[in-house]
């Protein structure tokens, strides 16, 4: 600090930055990515870990949109899915004329057609801000979808495009069969991507995408052209988009239609809110979180998609900030030591909260098996109860569960907010 | 260029503004000069920040001529004009409320110091934006407060962060509505120093309604009524001249 004033020493270094300023945290990330697939070895595990891969890069790439600039788009995947096609046509181009590129850099074709789809779509409906761009990106994320079913030679119709990963040159002997070989090629290329849009974040760029999403018109005022930091911010997301749609283009060996269309772009929507928008991190833990439900539960309940819209509804009503939101408001009762008073209201309130849930989910069951499993009888099991849907008493059971959870829950969630603006009112005051 | 006759700043020929059929500036001749400190008063209603809109570039002229150092940019973007040098602030705090403090002041630094759109570099390794960031806290008397989310800070700060989202891009002409609004004594007594301190070799021009600002702090004065600049001049000028004391100061001056 050679340009020090009286004052500058109150102010210290590397300001507002946050948690992944530390290297640290890039190195834990390396390692984890390293250790995560000799963890959990099982073919699930690994497709889904590729999974996960993928969706963190997608979501964050929303996120540079919603959370870093304020705008809200309801057609993210077409550039998910431009960007998937391009690389499966590009690999097959490849393969054909034996040339010799290596499948490790096809990501980047569809960063590019992320890119030059980012400025084409970009250059139309980031002209507006708010609802007009909304509905903009609606009826582009439209056009592209309804455009794959006459389009047919490119977009592959209903089946897709296929394409063989294995079939281009191999360098080091990696053949790209095994699906632990995809798993690397894909953490590596998240990681590299995640540190990108983290710096991106960082650079002025990056701070006055927040200025235009927190106040658009004095961003104006000292001298920005709004549009234009929409512009780029839409494009460089679509990039990001087009990466991950790359690397979803390799894993599965097949592109769709529907991996551009408008259930995909909600999806990412999801992703991204319930992870936390206001946090760099919270897409993230979107992604995983979103990711692992979809494998896990739709093994498990064919009514999953209800339990995700549930869980969305929630999020929004109760902590709309997210989990990241949640977790970072916990970081100042850690640092002053004073979570250990409140954590007990949190398990207070979780208590009645999984009560709740089992409520819901006993009727949502039940009426599952009554309607959609109707052919079966009403015989079902339920945490390993065997009963009958069209019983009274279950429906008295969940009713009561339901009823009471929800009641106790309310209060103890509002017990643990009173706790909790105690605890961190006490914290500030004991830091300033 | 002799001193009877320097070179306005910034110049208003014929300017008119309509909305529908009400026309709320209906023709105004005003010429700031280089380096003066230029006060418009006027009752409530009278047109003085729709002045500042069409000035600044958020509203567009209906009509008339807006000359930045002889050049006209009537009908400009805002952000066409901050660059070429003239910035503002605004009557109601405007300010951007999830950032803190410093990211507030630091991005009104940014355009100024050459940044721009800057994606490749990293915004904490630019120590002469760091520096200018600080001088501006320091001079708005902030800094301790740097931390702290905008949206948080009490009127008085926020009034302040305005002012230095104001100065920070280092434009050399000001203009500033109503700095001291719903300012207690202490509060305008240091807004008014901090004024005449970054209003030093620049062109100030500022709507108050404070005259005892006004009269401390003024080169000269222009009064407007019912979009009409009726008298402009020194302040003694100004506090004699029947027809002011009539549409504005009340009859209790005369």
């Amino acid at each position: 600090m050679s340009a020090a004033g009286p004052g500058v020493s109150a102010a210290p270094l590397g300001r507002g930055s946050g948690f992944f300023a530390s290297y640290g945290v890039w190195i834990a990330a390396i390692v984890v990515l390293a250790a995560l697939p000799h963890l959990f070895s099982s073919g699930l595990a690994l497709t889904t870990l590729c999974l996960m891969g993928t969706a963190i890069i997608f979501a964050l790439s929303y996120n540079m949109l919603l959370g870093q600039t304020g705008l809200l788009s309801f057609g993210h995947a077409v550039f998910f899915g431009l960007g998937g096609f391009l690389t499966a046509h590009m690999m097959n181009v490849v393969e054909s004329h034996n040339a010799p590129l290596p499948l490790m850099v096809f990501p980047l074709v569809g960063g590019a057609a992320g890119l030059v789809f980012g400025i084409i779509f970009g250059a139309v409906s980031t002209r507006r801000a708010g609802t007009a761009f909304a509905m903009i990106t609606l009826g582009v994320g439209e056009l592209v979808s309804s455009s794959a079913l006459i389009l047919r030679h490119f977009f592959g119709g209903e089946e897709g495009v296929t394409t063989d990963r294995t079939d281009l040159i191999h360098l080091f002997g990696v053949t790209f069969g095994p699906q632990i070989q995809v798993y690397y090629l894909i953490a590596a290329w998240c990681l590299a991507s995640t540190a990108a849009m983290y710096a991106l974040t960082q650079t002025p760029f990056g701070r006055i995408c927040n200025a235009v999403r927190d106040n658009p018109e004095r961003a104006r005022f000292i001298g920005y052209n709004t549009q234009a930091v929409r512009f780029l911010a839409f494009s460089l997301s679509g990039l990001f988009a087009g990466v991950a749609g790359g690397l979803a283009a390799i894993n599965f060996e097949i592109v769709n239609s529907a991996q551009m269309g408008a259930a995909e772009s909600g999806t990412v929507i999801l992703m991204t809110y319930i992870g936390g928008v206001g946090d760099f991190a919270g897409p993230i833990i979107g992604a995983i979180l979103v990711t692992y439900l979809q494998t896990v539960m739709s093994g498990i309940t064919d009514a999953w998609q209800l339990y995700f819209g549930l869980l969305f509804i929630g999020m929004v009503m109760f902590a709309p900030e997210g989990i990241a939101g949640l977790l970072v408001k916990q970081r100042l009762l850690l640092r002053s030591r004073r979570l250990h008073r409140v954590a007990p209201y949190y398990a207070l309130a979780l208590l009645p909260g999984l009560v709740a849930l089992a409520g819901v989910s006993l009727v949502i069951e039940m009426t599952n098996q009554l309607t959609v499993h109707a052919a079966d009888g009403p015989d079902m099991t339920f945490f390993h109860v065997a009963f009958k849907a069209d019983a009274p008493l279950p429906w008295l059971i969940a009713a009561i569960l339901l009823a009471g959870g929800v009641w106790l829950f309310l209060r103890a969630a509002r017990l643990a907010g009173d706790a909790y603006d105690e605890a961190a009112a006490a914290a500030r005051g004991a830091t300033t | 260029m002799t001193a009877s006759t320097p070179d306005p700043a910034l110049e208003l020929a014929g300017l008119r503004k309509r909305f529908g059929a009400t026309e709320i500036i209906r023709g105004v001749d005003l010429a700031v000069r280089s380096g003066e400190r230029h006060a418009v008063i006027g009752p409530n209603g009278a047109g003085k920040s729709t002045l500042f809109h069409l000035i600044s570039g958020r509203y567009r002229p209906s009509g008339g001529a807006i000359r930045l150092r002889g050049k006209d940019i009537a009908g400009m973007a805002p952000q066409l004009i901050n660059r070429r040098g003239l910035s503002r602030s605004f009557q109601i705090t405007n300010i951007f409320p999830r950032l803190s403090v410093w990211e507030n002041v630091r991005c009104a630094t940014l355009w100024a110091m050459g940044y721009k759109y800057s994606f490749w570099r990293n915004i904490e390794r630019l120590a002469d934006v760091r520096q200018r960031t600080e001088q501006i806290l320091t001079e708005i008397n902030l800094l301790d407060r740097w931390r702290t989310p905008a949206g948080v800070l009490t009127y008085g700060e926020q009034r302040a962060l305005e002012i230095g989202l104001t100065i920070a891009g280092n434009a050399d002409i000001l203009l500033l509505d109503e700095p001291t609004a719903g300012m207690s004594r202490a509060e305008t007594e240091r807004v008014v120093s901090l004024i005449r301190r970054v209003s030093e070799n620049r062109t100030l021009l500022m709507i108050e309604h404070d005259m005892g600002v006004v009269f401390d702090l003024a080169d000269r004065i222009s009064v407007l009524v019912y979009g009409e600049i009726i008298a402009s001049g020194a302040p003694d000028s100004i506090k004699s001249n029947p027809a002011v004391q009539q549409a504005y100061l009340g009859t209790e001056a005369a």
